[in-house]
């Protein structure tokens, strides 16, 4: 199954609760995925990147980690914990530095933007979304996930959103057929999934075409000509937000609009509580058909 | 008239209310308030009843049906009124998925759009869907009529067997052993009173009727590529 929760605010009155909202539609998703939780949010853009890390020994990890960090790359860096994850502003320009010395003291790199910052763990949707935090955490947009694994094994790593290049995030309802000859084409191209999971291969996709000149609606309308399965994805980058579904549409969507937010939940349920609701237009998204939007 | 608020009523205890009622039942008609997108609501009445659910519906409403009149005032999950027996299931916006999968009896009226695999399966159930349907309704369709106002999607009717599908708008595409069919005085009749009784503004003599073609009924080397 897999539970999917997406909120794209127009307006910036409803900023500082952005968290409050997608963490109620996250729980109520929790039927369709109990096992993980993770969610993607976008709020102030940073005076320098951020790079979420992820850690099992946080206490130990986390400890000083901004001062070597800052010593090895000569420039101050700015920490923000939240159990087991970290965020951590590293100076323009200092990110792959900065990237590859976090990769070999073996913490695990969640994700990398201006504005976003992502969390998932393993566990039951509410005790990850109070882990973290994400009901204070204001922000433009978010997406949020709730896991029931098919493809790959029930670990932090495997948990959604997947992120595989700047302020760029995917989540995921379905599972992919064709994703280990992706893999491999994608490799070709510079684009390595870290994980086995089928998820990672579509977000590696999309940011390739991405930095190869698309925009997210023509990185989008590649997904339907160039992977094969089940799927629903949902997407953010910096400034956009977007949804596809297979042509064949088995997977669940919903999605509301109202002059203050375009919002998106595998079911209507998630989206009861949404201020508005009841005079928002309510539609299900039709197959093979790419919706987004950009600010 | 019973009032159920589904804010405070635990859904086994609402529709355990609703499943108590019996033929003869004096308590017609209910109103469920409150239904937040919940799964199952109303599920497997089996008495002539009267319930209102006073917004939009999740997984399976109404699912199993006999006798009951349910009505949506808003729009239904995937499933809705699944394998209906009888009664009468009206969505006042629109169904998901497979809404009326199996039905053997009975009218299910969307008054909005019905997305893909509307009708799926069904046999002798009858639909009728004031917009659009979706790709793949009426697959496999036994026995029935599905009525559609609007336009439908792609492979209407695939390996259909006896069912009549009445199209007023645009069919994107035929499914297998799927064709266009003369319009008798006999399906205007069917088609006139199926319209009549789904309070559907559109006349008979607008309407496409698709069938079987029956090649697919039993194997014949030439179709191999159909199967």
């Amino acid at each position: 199954m897999c539970g999917i929760v997406g909120l794209f605010l127009k307006k910036d009155e409803l900023r500082p609760r952005l968290g409050d909202m997608l963490t109620d539609m996250l729980i109520t998703m929790t039927d369709r995925g109990p096992d993980s939780a993770g969610i993607a949010i976008y709020g102030d853009d940073a005076a320098g990147l951020k790079i979420t890390v992820q850690s099992d020994d946080p206490a130990g990890a986390f400890d000083g980690l901004a001062e070597v960090l800052g010593a090895e790359l000569g420039q101050p860096v700015a920490i923000k914990l939240a159990d087991t994850h970290a965020v951590l502003t590293v100076p323009e320009g200092a990110e792959r530095a900065a990237s590859a010395f976090l990769d070999a003291r073996g913490l695990r790199i969640m994700g990398v933007g201006k504005s976003m910052e992502i969390y998932k763990e393993v566990g039951l949707p509410k005790d990850v979304a109070a882990r973290f935090g994400i009901r204070a955490m204001g922000g433009s947009h978010g997406i949020g996930h709730t896991r029931m694994a098919t493809e790959s094994a029930v670990t932090t790593l495997g948990a959604h959103p997947f992120s595989t290049a700047e302020d760029q995030c995917l989540v995921h309802n379905g599972s992919l057929s064709n994703h280990n000859d992706m893999r491999r084409r994608l490799a070709r191209k510079g684009f390595v999934p870290k994980t086995e999971n089928d998820t990672e291969v579509a977000a590696c996709y999309i940011s390739s075409r991405i930095a190869a000149g698309d925009n997210l609606g023509q990185a989008l309308e590649g997904t339907l000509k160039d992977l094969d399965g089940f799927f629903t994805f949902v997407t953010g980058t910096h400034n956009g937000f977007g949804v596809v579904r297979d042509p064949i549409a088995c997977k669940p969507a919903v999605m509301a609009e109202t002059d203050d937010y375009v919002a998106f939940a595998s079911e209507y349920r998630a989206l009861v509580d949404l201020p508005g609701i009841e005079n928002a237009r309510v539609w299900e998204p039709e197959p093979a058909t790419v919706y987004f939007w950009e600010r | 008239m019973q009032t159920i608020d589904m804010g405070q009523t635990p859904l086994r205890e609402v529709n355990a209310a609703l499943q108590a009622q019996t033929t003869t039942t004096n308590q017609t008609k209910w109103v469920l308030e409150n239904p937040r997108g919940a799964h199952a609501v109303a599920v497997g009445l089996d008495a002539p009843i009267e319930v209102v659910v006073k917004g939009s519906t999740g997984y399976y409403c109404a699912g199993m049906n006999k006798q009951a009149t349910v009505q949506i005032e808003g729009s239904a999950g995937p499933g809705v009124a699944e394998n209906m027996m009888s009664g009468t299931v009206i969505i006042e916006g629109d169904a998901s998925q497979y809404a009326g999968a199996t039905g053997h009896g009975g009218l299910l009226v969307v008054k909005g759009n019905a997305s893909s695999r509307c009708g799926i399966s069904m046999k002798g159930i009858d639909i009728v869907v004031h917009g659009n349907v979706g790709h793949m309704s009426a697959f496999l369709a036994q026995k029935g009529n599905l009525v559609v106002l609007g336009d439908a999607g792609e492979a209407l009717g695939d390996s259909i067997y006896e069912a009549r599908l009445f199209v007023r708008g645009k069919v994107k595409s035929l499914g297998a052993d799927c064709i266009e069919k003369e319009m008798r005085p006999e399906h205007v009749e069917i088609l006139r009173d199926l319209l009549d009784r789904a309070g559907a503004d559109a006349r008979p003599e607008e309407f496409r009727r698709y069938g079987s073609a029956r090649k697919l009924y039993n194997f014949h080397v030439d179709h191999a590529g159909e199967y």
